[in-house]
């Protein structure tokens, strides 16, 4: 019974969903890129040290200042009460009318970003200083270090929390029904007012969440293991030679049966 | 023969912490100096003041004849003239041993790629890893790590090398392998300022022997008369100490 009612909504209501997917992705695949990267500009920012004195100090103390005042505001507040006061805010009180697919990724990426700065602040923060020691002594300034040394590995670190915001903001993007953004959640409502058929719809949204999320996460652990590279490594100039001893062993072998 | 590297009165707090006193202490080119004392005594701190990695509080540090510590001096074109090697190998966990010692040819030399590659192969083959170019920091053991570390900042082509205790973090029997490479870098008259705890290490290979206590120089020579005929009381107490463990 159940299940047949699950099915008849999704058949007569499938690109409905579909979209509504498909908007739910959008917003949030591009939020979590805007937002990673304004993490990684504020986080980088953050870690610059601070001259003793002159100008430098002055102008670093102040983005700093600014720069926590944005992460606290953003992570303190929730984002369905942030969208309202953006996407109306803009229009009431400065004649602003922003589309509201822009204010949706707006919100989403500024609140991506506030926690993407603190994760990647963490991740620079916690890297040895033996490495930043190391890289300084062949001569590289702060920015060569961190370009070529400290940020690759960082990024690495930070993926999996990287992969953590991107399956929040799937399913977080549901808020931005306030707004009227059409993305799953607000789909989803539609078709149940539509209908007057409530749980089946939801039940199919869901899975489609789900979904999502899942794959996102695997894609994501997939990426993790191709950066990580092979866990062996050939030894170079020997083509016979594989440092793992098994191997070795099994080409040995199979040398004796060819004789 | 023309000082290399000459520290001038430098000094050196953490805090209220005096390290370094006053220090005098000078390195000529193709000389081996090793400095040795007991924990806590200031030696890496002395030999971080000469590339700056930390800030010297008071003093000059002169560099075939310019003061490093001048505020228009390129301290990082001066690090490049300098090799470190930690005690913790330190080595870039996100590149493979190759890279290693050819991203600073390459980003701070400008060197091209074909010619680091080159320059890093060499080195890599002094120290014995030429066939490991592909592997990983984290797949190498502590001597082949610090091996390539050594092969790293002999890459950027040196005047002087400064070493911090590079066996320190060794397994014992690994503290061989990486000695052998030192001693032979000792015998091709390279440059070297060795922070060390390997007393017949320092016998061996040192024209100078430098025994520093409670952040001074306490006594300098050649091996022989610092590790044999000390005239220090402290110095004396110290060798007893070491080589009676
Ligand atoms: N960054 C720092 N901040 C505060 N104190 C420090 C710092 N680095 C070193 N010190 C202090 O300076 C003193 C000398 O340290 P240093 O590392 O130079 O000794 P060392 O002779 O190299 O000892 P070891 O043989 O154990 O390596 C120690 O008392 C240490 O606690
Ligand atoms: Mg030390």
């Amino acid at each position: 019974m159940t299940l047949k009612l699950i099915y008849k909504i999704l058949v007569e209501n499938w690109p409905m969903f579909l979209r509504g997917a498909g908007m739910t992705l959008y917003i949030s695949i591009i939020a979590t890129i805007l937002g990673s990267l304004i993490g990684l500009m504020v986080g980088i920012i953050r870690t610059i040290p601070i001259p003793e004195r002159g100008f430098k100090k002055g102008l670093l103390k102040v983005v700093n200042g600014l720069l926590s005042a944005y992460i606290e505001f953003f992570r303190g507040t929730p984002m369905m009460v942030q969208a309202m006061v953006i996407y109306y805010g803009s229009a009431e009180a400065f004649g602003i009318s922003m589309d509201k697919y822009f204010a949706a990724i707006l919100i989403v990426s500024i609140n991506t970003g506030a926690y993407m700065s603190e994760i990647v602040r963490g991740g620079i923060v916690s890297i040895d200083k033996g490495q930043f020691e190391a890289a300084h002594a062949l001569g590289m300034n702060h920015f060569q270090t961190m370009a070529n040394v400290v940020m690759p590995q960082v990024i690495r670190n930070i993926l999996p929390a990287t992969g953590n915001e991107f399956v929040i903001n799937i399913k977080d993007t549901s808020v931005l029904n306030v707004i009227s953004v059409s993305e799953l959640y607000f789909a989803t409502k539609s078709i149940a007012g539509n209908t007057f058929i409530f749980y089946p719809p939801f039940v199919i949204a869901c899975i489609l969440y789900f979904v999502m999320t899942f794959t996102v996460t695997r894609i994501l652990r997939l990426f993790e293991k191709i950066i990580d590279g092979p866990e062996n490594f050939d030894l170079a100039g020997n083509q016979m030679q594989v440092a793992k001893p098994e191997s070795m062993l099994q080409r040995k072998m199979g040398e004796t049966h060819q004789r | 023969m023309d000082n290399i590297i000459e520290i001038q009165h430098l000094s050196k707090t953490f805090g209220t912490n005096e390290v370094l006193k006053d220090i005098d202490f000078s390195v000529k080119k193709g000389e081996v100096v090793c400095i040795i004392g007991s924990s806590g005594s200031g030696k890496s701190t002395l030999l971080r003041c000469v590339n700056l990695l930390e800030k010297p509080s008071g003093g000059q540090v002169i560099y075939k004849g310019e003061n490093i510590l001048d505020d228009k001096h390129d301290i990082y074109a001066y690090r490049t003239k300098l090799g470190m090697v930690f005690q913790q190998f330190n080595l870039f966990n996100n590149l493979n041993v190759l890279k290693n010692c050819t991203v600073g040819q390459i980003k701070v030399l400008k060197r091209s790629k074909e010619e680091a590659r080159e320059v890093a192969m060499k080195y890599l083959k002094v120290v014995g890893m030429d066939q490991y170019i592909n592997a990983r920091p984290k797949q190498l053991s502590g001597g082949q790590k610090q091996r390539v570390a050594i092969a790293r900042a002999l890459s950027m082509e040196p005047d002087v090398m400064l070493f911090d205790e590079p066996t320190s973090a060794l397994d014992p029997e690994m503290v061989g392998e990486v000695l052998k490479v030192m001693r032979e870098l000792a015998g091709s008259g390279l440059t070297m300022l060795i922070v060390t705890h390997e007393m017949e290490f320092a016998r061996d290979v040192a024209d100078r022997v430098v025994f520093m206590d409670q952040g001074v120089i306490v006594e300098e020579g050649s091996p022989e008369q610092v590790l044999l005929n000390p005239t220090q009381e402290r110095t004396r107490e110290f060798l007893s100490r070491t080589l009676n463990k």
